[in-house]
């Protein structure tokens, strides 16, 4: 019987390993990112950001986890226990699991990922989707006006937008022909269908913008006048694992914007030189993945909040019809000049 | 002509362009916090602080108990108990100024003759308990003695003004 188990036993502890090589990278990032976000927004408002914890507060992150979890978790009377308990958990689960299909680069020829599946790209969306349930689940069973209000905003917000950037990947795997990511990074596109896909590319980083409830779209929070929305009812841990999703959310955004328009953990605007041969595709990538999540800070400390019907107008009177004109035409011009990949 | 125009600001993010552009020059301009523990800012010579009581260069205090101060207190502050010394001399026997009580009006150390009561340079004087808080003669002496060299500093610099 142990005979016959050992293979297994072995593989499952290889893939558990691989799982923990992703997730413990991915949740400090997490961690620096929160830092980076602070640091970023004091610097455009000519202020110092945290300094006072650690050199240049780089302890910062850690110092505000360990304030969350020594605080006491609060269930409130009226709330739906099991559901309000299971709401951040699963937010943070789904955050996580999207991880699994994304390629972080090449080394000896094989590509860096957990899993290597040929439906990458749905896996993905099918994943993110599912993300608006952990805030629905949050703002339903919280019992509470503001939370509720987070919650329907939040429901709302995230299908209008899903439904623009679902069009603005049709459009990219029009030009790559495949749903596998590693394909994806991989397919050579004619330099004129790079350029047709920039506005695309500006779609998708609004888009995601919204995806992930961050300012200009940052209505399902809305501080200043839901107080915190769908998590006001959340503390300590419960709150933590919001917090944590929700940046996780972002870094994998900026993945996905990443992979699919920007190549991966290619060198940049395909350059090929002795120079820059020599760095490995992982820092490319994280490379990318950084000045996407820069344009995330950036665009808060820039932009007011959009008004629900504006919000609403945007996604549906806009990129709706834009995109999907835009599908249509970088579909016909592919076909025309029969550049359609194989 | 202006439809189109505006579209085409719209499209192509002009405005938000510019704003990003903006934000982004604001990161590299030098910071105008003041990192208050390590750095102070700038404080007026008729900046009014903590109290103290002053004494003359050869010791003897200033203070004569004319109660003037305690007369003018809009708060009702201070506290003097005063009788002749054995010398003959007027002085405090009590000089009590409740400091949760004080709204820092600057009106005592406008009433005394003698410059005895000053309101320093000093205001980081927070403590943990209130009886801290209620300051007696000794501490106000106290006060007067540690801040003197700042506080003759500051009542010169404001002499031609008074």
């Amino acid at each position: 019987m142990i005979e016959l188990l050992t293979p297994y036993a072995i593989q499952v502890a290889f893939i558990v390993l691989k799982i923990l090589l992703i997730i413990v990278p991915l949740l400090i990032g997490v961690a620096y990112l929160t830092y980076a976000e602070r640091k970023v927004m004091a610097a455009m408002q000519l202020r110092q950001g945290p300094n006072m914890v650690g050199p240049f507060g780089l302890l910062q992150p850690f110092a505000d986890g360990l304030k969350l979890f020594s605080k006491e978790t609060i269930l409130p009377d009226m709330a739906n226990k099991p559901i309000f308990v299971l709401a951040p958990i699963l937010t943070f689960l789904l955050s996580l699991m999207a991880w699994a299909v994304i390629p972080f680069g090449e080394l000896f020829g094989k590509t860096l990922l957990l899993s290597n599946i040929n439906v990458g790209i749905l896996y993905l969306f099918a994943v993110s989707s599912l993300g608006v349930y952990g805030i629905l689940m949050a703002g339903w069973a919280s019992n509470s006006r503001y939370a509720f209000l987070g919650g329907l905003r939040s429901a709302a917000q995230m299908v209008s937008y899903e439904v623009s950037i679902g069009f603005v990947m049709v459009t990219v795997l029009l030009t790559t022909g495949s749903l596998n990511l590693t394909e994806i990074v991989m397919a050579e596109r004619p330099f004129w269908v790079s350029v047709m896909l920039f506005p695309m590319f500006i779609v998708f980083i609004i888009s995601i913008l919204a995806e992930t409830n961050r300012t200009p779209f940052d209505l399902p929070e809305g501080e200043s006048e839901l107080v915190g929305g769908y998590n006001v009812e959340y503390s300590s841990m419960t709150f933590a694992l919001f917090f944590l999703g929700e940046y996780a959310n972002m870094i994998l955004m900026s993945a996905i914007t990443v992979i699919l328009f920007m190549g991966g953990w290619l060198p940049p605007f395909g350059i090929e030189s002795v120079l820059i041969d020599w760095v490995p595709g992982i820092v490319w990538f994280g490379l990318k993945i950084c000045m996407i999540l820069f344009i995330f800070l950036w665009s808060r400390a820039t932009l007011p909040r959009y008004r629900y019907d504006q919000l609403m107008r945007l996604g549906w009177k806009v990129f709706l019809p834009f995109s999907l004109v835009w599908v249509v035409l970088v579909a016909g011009v592919l076909l025309a000049t029969d550049s359609l990949p194989v | 002509m202006s439809i189109i125009a505006r579209t085409l600001k719209g499209f192509l993010l002009f405005e938000i362009v510019k704003g990003f552009s903006l934000t982004f020059k604001y990161m590299f301009k030098p910071k105008v916090t003041i990192n208050y523990p390590f750095e102070k800012g700038p404080i007026s010579p008729r900046f009014r602080g903590e109290h103290a009581l002053r004494r003359y260069p050869n010791g003897e205090e200033r203070c004569i108990a004319c109660k003037l101060c305690e007369a003018v207190c809009p708060a009702l502050a201070i506290t003097i108990e005063a009788e002749p010394r054995d010398d003959g001399s007027r002085r405090t026997t009590k000089y009590d100024i409740d400091m949760t009580k004080c709204i820092y009006c600057g009106l005592c150390q406008e009433a005394c003759p003698v410059d005895a009561i000053v309101e320093g340079p000093n205001f980081e004087f927070a403590t943990e308990t209130r009886e801290e808080l209620y300051y007696d003669k000794d501490k106000l002496l106290e006060n007067g003695d540690r801040w003197e060299a700042q506080i003759a500093a500051n009542l010169k610099a404001d002499e031609k003004y008074r």
